[in-house]
Order: C-alpha cells, then sequence, then structure tokens
C-alpha cells in the first residue's frame, strides 16, 4: 500500500516536471509576474465578477457560488444536506425538503448543475442539481438562490448521470449508475447478469413553475449509466449516456468491469419515446418516492409520498434506443454546440473518441447493425465514429466547448486541459492542472452558445497549492484565460467540498432578478404576522405556539412566562424589516436544533423542547444593527404541574 | 398681448406637475447604503423613493429618538397645499386666458407672480420649521444621546438646499422635477407680465 502510495506521488511529480518544463515560464508564479496576468483575475474592491459559476459541492450535498474570474466565494446554497447556517432542514418549514420514501435524510452527494436553457442558451430560470446516493433530483431558484423542489427518483441507485436538461428546459434527466433489481426484491448477487436493471427518468419541467413530475422511467439492461448529455440544435430530441460495466459484473469491478475492449453510449430518442407515452404507452408500477415542494409565498415546504411511476421497456419502442460502442470504459459523454458531435471519453484511453450524429442517423436508416444488446440494436463503431482525438494525455474525463469550434477536454490521469479542434481533431494546446482533475467548466460551454472566456478546472487531488491544513485539505480549482488560441494559466482558488462538474453564465443573466427582499405583505405563512402589533402566544394543550417579531433591535415579544416543562414550544418568527441585507437570526439555549436565519419579510419555525425549570435566554445571531447585543429575550420555564398563567410582554407591556 | 397670455397660461399650468412629481426630495447616503435611502415629499404627502424607504429611514430614526415620519392625515400641509396649487393654477389660467382676450392688464400677471412668490416663501419656511421640528424634537429616551462639542445635544435637521453630514449620513436636499416644474412656471409668469406690458406699450404708441 505504502509504496503503491510512493510510487503514485513519484508518477505525479515526474509528469509534473515533464509539464514544467515542457511548458516553462507558464507556471502561475512566474507568469503572474511576467506577463499582467494578476489583472485579469484581480477584480478590485467595490468591482464585480463578470459571471457567476455554480460548483457542485459534491459530499457537501450543497452548491456553492463563485464570481469568474475572481475565484470568490459568494454564497453556499443548500440543498440535499442540513445547513445550520440558515437553519436549512432544521426549521420546520424545510425539514419536509430532506424527506425521502426511507425516511429523513440529512445529507446527499451533489454532483451535476445544470441551468436551465431555453432553445439552447441559458435563461438563469433554475439551476438543477442531483443527489447521487439517496437519488433526488433538485431545482433551486436563481432569483432567491434557495432549493425550491426535491423529486426523488426511484428504481436508481447511485443517480449519476443526471442532472442534464433538455434545450428547452423540457425534462431534466436522471440516470442511475448502478443497476438494481426492479422492483427491488431480495435475491442473490451473484444473479445480476440480465436481472439487474438501470433506470433512465425523464422528469418533466413544469415551464411557469418549474415543478418536476416523473414522465416515464427506461428500464434499460443493467450496465452502469455514468454521463449524460442532451443532443442540441439537430440533435435535440436525443439524449446520449455513456454506459461503462456492459460486463455487468457485480463484484471487484475495478478489474471485471474493464475486459470489455468498448461500452456503449446509449442513444435515446426521448422525442419518440414521449410520443409513445402520450399515446397510452408504458406499464404503471408501483413505487414510493417523495416530492418535496418549497412555496415561497409561505415560505414552507410540503413533502408528498408518490405511489407509482410509469415505466418504458426499451424493446416496446423500437427506433427509440441505439448503442454506440465507445471504447474504454467511457465516463463523459459531451455533445458540441451544434449538436453534432457526441464526445466519449474512454477513461482509461488516451484518445478520445467522437461520434458523429448524422453518421449515426445514417447508419440507424440504413439499418446497419452489430447484433444487439438485450434487444437494443447496436451500431457499427466505424459507421458512426466522426473522428478520434490522438490526444498525448492520459485518461479522458470530461469535455466543454468555447463556441468558436474548440473543444476542452480533462485528463484525469495526466492532470491536464488539452484544447482540441472539432472537426479536424487536432491538439491546439494542453495545459497542467493541479492535481488529477475531474470536471471541467466552461460558462455556458453545455449549450448551444458557450461563453468561451474562462475555463474552470476542478481538480480531484491538492495536496501542495495552498498553506496545509493538517490531512484533510480543500479541493483546489483553476482558473484559465481561453479567449487566445493558447491556454492561459491565471489563478488557483480552493473550492469547498468535491466539486463535481459546475454551471456557470454572465453576470447579467442573473443580476439583475436577484431577490433583495421578501415582501411582507406577500408573506402567506399560516403562522406569520403582519406587524409587530399582532406578536402573541397562544397554548394548545402542551403546544405552545409564539408568534415573534423581529425589528431592530428587538423581539416582540421578549419577556414570555407560564411555558412549562415538557412543552413543544414553536417560535415563529417573522422578520419585519423590509431592508435589503438585513437577516435577524434567532437561537434558544439548549435547543437541540440549529438557529435559523431570517430573511427580512420571511417567516421561519424553530422547535423548543425544555427540558429545564429556570429562566432562559434567547438572542438574535446575526449582528443585525449597533444594537445587536441587545437583541435578546428571557422565558420562564415552570415546572410541568405549575399555574404560572401566559404572559408576553415588550418593555413590560402587554402587546 | 396674446403671446402673453399663452405663455401665462403655460406657466400657471406647470404648477399641475405637482400633483404627478415630487417637489422636493430628501437623500440618505453612508457607506452600508450604496443605494441611498430617499423621501420623495410631495404636495399631498411623502413617499418613498423606493418602496420601503419610508419605513427603513423611520428604523433609522428611531436610534436617536426623532418621530416617525407624517403621514398624510399627520399634517395640515398635506390637504391645504393641493388646495392652494389648485385654486392658484386656475387662477392663472383664469387671468391667463382673460389676458389673451385682452381684457385685463399684465399686471395681474404680475399680481399672480408675487402672490405665488409669498405662498412659496411661506412653503419654505414651513417646510424649514417642519425639518428643525423633526430635526430636534427627539425622545429623550432615544437609544443614541449625542451631544455637540459645546454640550448641546445633537440636531438631525437635513438641509433646507444643498449638502449636511448627519453623523455617518450624508443628507442630500434638491428640488425635484413638481418643483422645478413650479419655479419655472412662475419665471414664465414673469416673463408673460414683460411681454404683456411691451405689447401694450407698443399698441398705445
Amino acid at each position: 500500500m505504502k509504496t503503491n502510495i510512493i510510487k503514485n506521488i513519484l508518477f505525479i511529480s515526474a509528469l509534473a516536471f515533464l509539464f514544467s518544463c515542457g511548458q516553462a515560464g507558464d507556471r502561475g508564479g512566474n507568469g503572474a509576474l511576467s506577463s499582467n496576468i494578476a489583472e485579469k483575475v484581480y477584480v478590485a474592491p467595490g468591482e464585480r465578477d463578470e459571471q457567476y459559476a455554480f460548483l457542485s459541492g459534491g459530499y457537501s450535498g450543497n452548491l456553492t457560488v463563485y464570481g469568474l474570474p475572481s475565484g470568490r466565494l459568494f454564497k453556499e446554497i443548500p440543498v440535499f444536506s442540513q445547513f445550520p447556517t440558515s437553519g436549512y432542514g432544521y426549521s420546520e418549514e424545510t425539514k419536509p425538503m430532506l424527506n425521502t420514501s426511507f425516511g429523513f435524510i440529512p445529507w446527499d452527494d451533489l454532483h451535476h448543475p445544470d441551468i436551465s436553457q431555453t432553445n439552447g442558451e441559458l435563461d438563469g430560470r433554475w439551476i438543477f442539481a442531483n443527489g447521487n446516493n439517496t437519488p433526488r433530483i433538485a431545482r433551486i431558484s436563481l432569483t432567491t438562490f434557495e432549493t425550491e423542489e426535491i423529486i426523488e427518483v426511484p428504481n436508481s441507485a447511485g443517480n449519476h448521470s443526471s442532472s442534464f436538461i433538455t434545450e428547452n428546459t423540457e425534462y431534466v434527466v436522471a440516470g442511475t449508475r448502478f443497476s438494481v433489481p426492479v422492483p427491488q426484491k431480495d435475491m442473490p448477487i451473484s444473479e445480476y447478469k440480465a436481472n439487474f436493471k438501470g433506470a433512465l427518468t425523464f422528469i418533466a419541467v413544469d415551464q411557469e413553475h418549474g415543478h418536476m413530475d416523473i414522465k416515464f422511467q427506461l428500464l434499460m439492461p443493467g450496465f452502469n449509466y455514468d454521463l449524460s448529455h442532451p443532443g442540441r440544435g439537430k440533435s435535440h430530441g436525443w439524449f446520449f449516456f455513456s454506459t461503462y460495466n456492459t460486463e455487468e459484473a457485480n463484484s471487484l469491478l475495478e478489474v471485471n468491469a474493464s475486459q470489455n475492449d468498448k461500452d456503449f453510449i446509449a442513444a435515446i430518442n426521448w422525442k419518440k419515446i414521449e410520443e409513445y407515452v402520450n399515446n397510452g404507452g408504458g406499464t404503471k408500477m408501483p413505487a414510493k418516492f417523495a416530492h418535496n415542494v418549497y412555496d415561497e409565498s409561505t415560505h414552507t415546504a410540503t413533502s408528498t409520498m408518490k405511489n407509482e411511476v410509469l415505466t418504458v421497456n426499451p424493446v416496446d419502442v423500437p427506433g427509440a434506443i441505439y448503442f454506440l460502442p465507445t471504447p474504454k470504459s467511457p465516463h463523459g459523454c459531451d455533445v458540441d454546440p451544434n449538436g453534432e458531435y457526441i464526445i466519449g471519453s474512454g477513461k482509461l484511453s488516451a484518445n478520445i473518441t467522437v461520434h458523429s450524429f448524422d453518421k449515426m442517423l445514417a447508419a440507424i436508416d440504413a439499418e446497419k447493425f452489430d447484433g444487439d444488446a438485450y434487444g437494443i440494436p447496436i451500431l457499427n463503431y466505424d459507421d458512426v465514429l466522426a473522428g478520434s482525438v490522438q490526444s498525448g494525455g492520459l485518461g479522458p474525463l470530461h469535455t466543454e466547448f468555447d463556441g468558436k469550434g474548440n473543444a476542452y477536454t480533462t485528463f484525469f490521469i495526466s492532470s491536464e486541459v488539452v484544447k482540441w479542434k472539432l472537426g479536424t481533431w487536432e491538439v491546439v494546446d494542453r495545459k497542467p492542472t493541479y492535481y488529477s482533475v475531474g470536471h471541467l467548466m466552461i460558462p455556458g460551454g453545455n449549450s448551444r452558445k458557450p461563453h468561451g472566456k474562462y475555463l474552470v478546472a476542478m481538480n480531484k487531488i491538492t495536496k501542495d497549492r495552498y498553506l496545509p491544513t493538517g490531512p484533510e485539505m480543500e479541493h483546489s480549482a483553476q482558473i484559465y484565460d481561453i479567449s487566445g488560441e493558447k491556454m492561459e494559466l491565471l489563478y488557483d482558488f480552493p473550492t469547498h467540498g468535491e466539486p463535481h462538474y459546475a454551471a456557470g453564465c454572465d453576470a447579467e443573466l442573473l443580476v439583475n432578478n436577484s431577490k433583495k427582499i421578501y415582501r411582507i405583505d406577500e408573506n402567506n405563512h399560516p403562522y406569520a404576522i403582519k406587524s409587530p402589533a399582532e406578536a402573541r402566544v397562544e397554548r394548545d394543550g402542551k403546544e405552545v405556539h409564539i408568534y415573534m417579531s423581529t425589528i431592530r433591535s428587538h423581539f416582540t415579544p421578549d419577556n414570555i412566562e407560564g411555558i412549562k416543562v415538557g412543552d413543544k414550544v414553536y417560535f415563529h418568527i417573522t422578520n419585519h424589516e423590509q431592508d435589503f441585507d438585513v437577516p435577524h437570526g434567532f437561537s434558544m439555549i439548549g435547543q437541540r436544533t440549529s438557529e435559523i436565519l431570517v430573511m427580512p419579510g420571511q417567516t421561519k419555525t424553530s422547535l423548543w423542547e425544555p427540558e429545564r425549570v429556570g429562566v432562559w435566554p434567547f438572542y438574535c445571531t446575526d449582528f443585525c444593527s449597533a444594537l445587536h447585543q441587545e437583541m435578546q429575550g428571557y422565558i420562564r420555564v415552570s415546572p410541568a404541574n405549575s399555574n404560572i398563567e401566559l404572559s408576553y410582554t415588550l418593555d413590560g407591556d402587554d402587546i | 398681448m396674446k403671446r402673453a397670455g399663452i405663455i401665462m397660461i403655460i406657466g400657471s399650468s406647470m404648477l399641475l406637475g405637482l400633483f404627478v412629481f415630487p417637489m422636493w426630495n430628501i437623500r440618505l447616503g453612508a457607506p452600508q447604503y450604496p443605494e441611498p435611502l430617499g423621501i420623495d415629499i410631495h404636495v399631498n404627502g411623502l413617499k418613498g423613493e423606493s418602496e420601503f424607504d419610508i419605513q427603513n429611514i423611520d428604523g433609522l430614526n428611531h436610534y436617536i429618538g426623532m418621530k416617525t415620519l407624517p403621514k398624510p392625515d399627520d399634517m395640515w400641509e398635506f390637504s391645504v397645499f393641493p388646495k392652494v396649487v389648485w385654486l392658484m393654477a386656475g387662477l392663472g389660467i383664469l387671468i391667463g386666458i382673460l389676458g389673451l382676450m385682452g381684457k385685463i392688464s399684465p399686471i395681474l400677471f404680475l399680481v399672480w407672480f408675487v402672490m405665488m412668490s409669498i405662498l412659496g416663501a411661506l412653503g419654505i419656511y414651513d417646510f424649514n420649521l417642519w425639518l428643525v421640528d423633526y430635526g430636534t424634537d427627539l425622545d429623550p429616551n432615544a437609544i443614541l444621546k449625542l451631544v455637540n462639542p459645546d454640550g448641546t445635544p445633537m440636531q438631525y435637521n437635513p438641509p433646507l438646499l444643498g449638502h449636511k453630514k448627519l453623523l455617518n449620513f450624508d443628507a442630500f436636499s434638491y428640488p425635484r422635477t413638481g418643483g422645478i416644474l413650479l419655479g419655472l412656471g412662475m419665471l414664465l409668469s414673469l416673463v408673460s407680465f414683460f411681454l404683456g406690458r411691451k405689447a401694450r406699450l407698443v399698441s398705445k404708441s
């Protein structure tokens, strides 16, 4: 083990050495001094960035928002994980967001963000992201930058070839990485082959509200569906999934799933399947999954358990699904801005395979098949191949585009980004990354119209890039200027969690839609109060509801008596500020939950179950004003059998 | 005289702009308010420059113990001023028409101008009283009780015109479209007087 690590380190350092020699003067440190690179990433105090970048947080379960080119972190948006900073997943209103058919799950592994599109261009309405572990798809508003909806994906496991959207946001697509028995049942693992299924799920998106609903699930052969991307332009209506483990191994996959020289890219004509389903095709199947929707007007999420899903057997829709043989366990599956090239990155290969959409259609028309897999026709590799990039690197993973006829592919093993030309397949440039790059992102790079100025490389290994912080470090990203013929490394910045992919867009797309406050007159929370004068405390058996107001710099009420041990006390806090960036927080001593942070005009609820007699303080957790330290109150807790009457005051007066 | 009458009608009609546009504006900016808070003073009440500015200014003012900004019902001015404006505009238009028909002496244009000047001066005097009252009549239990270097309590009245520093805020007070139209209208009445007089002198000679 240890010698392996040493070997790896030697290997990586040898590569780094090779590249640093080959690219003298391009290393960040020297380059910055020699060519004013610093100016390109310097966003002066008070100035703002050109572009937004939404980086997935991986195992943090959340999405982070950065600025480009500065690499400054603006916000962490809680999506699949409880987030004490805001109370997401802790407040009574947001707990339902994390509900699943398995119960409340406080975490997930967020992988691939994708911004909504209209006509194949980013439209800045929503950003979607997938939870990989307990399969879920989330929709995040790009006006509030908050998670508004999470839908669980049944019959899926390792929700990895997700959450990519079609070019008019008709569907957000979720494919399973792990095939499983569908429906789940108690059976020997060794009977995987031919019995397990890989569900590819097409989730329809309501264009007005963005609400998601599973339209159909395609139950594919039991391969691993790794990544996917939509067709665009002429290939709109198709979706492409890379697969590995077409061997259908169920153990020691690193060896057993690497035996076939070629796996497949599955080409799926979803319009055809949609038509089939609209005409009554498909089989309804019992399946339990949660659908959680957050309503901005009530500031409250509700979770609904669904019981049924429509499944489609691929062989029932002839002419809708084909397999494109693709070498070496392809990982990334990317489609160029014109929709002609489908790029499969064989992750164990030195080369990048590019399929042609036109050639694929011609081969299908000519019915030139090379057998089938479980009834799904396999096309001839040579018939669909557009070309192959002789990259000189090792371990291609993901490709993005600049809209100027160039593609950029990351190479994990050789730690580099390679720029190559679509159509001629010639390598134009290569630059090292630090180290072992996974995904890369060009804002709009996964649309018809990339904004190809910057490229962000997201690396898996950090090592010596920053001051050391013990064994565990944040991952590292690099920004490259790709406006010229050669890429130019501009900047390193640490990223939170483990970014697997990102999405970005020009700042103008979102800046003017970003909400500043929630309007108190549009607050329909059932426990909201429209003004501090409505503040009150009500007892309903053991439940106590405190309708509390916050405004600089006091709580109303701030002295409450008559609470008893064993009560369930709900603090419904309404922030009556209507001023930008004036949140108030709330926390109670001994409370077994997180604080909550309440935005102007919003109502949030925090539950406290007092266990000890006494007089207990609460306070505002957000430094809201010059008198923030004064923003506090007391609650008197009496024994369960006490007959102290409920009372609530501010400044000694009843409210 | 015909031209003078038309100008008089135009000039006095410009007063009606006060029902559409704010007369005056007080704006408060501070480092943490990159988008300043603003009060638009209309002839019939106060309005925030942005929707919640009044509420937010009141929120800040509570620290220094200032009264909340007046609602239309709290000040007689907001019900009287519109009537005065209607009356003076009507009067101006009337004498303009009469002037047009050659039935009156242009001296009435000047009379109207003088009346407006007196009313305007009274209005500004009243506005200043109001600013001083709000700036000095502070709650004795105010959170922030600041004193000047000479020991007198600090006052917070914004300037009548121009800029003044109030603690961390820069206060700016300037006429707005309605007020500018009012001034222009008055100027036009003066123009119409001179034109009318000149026309009359010419016709007499």
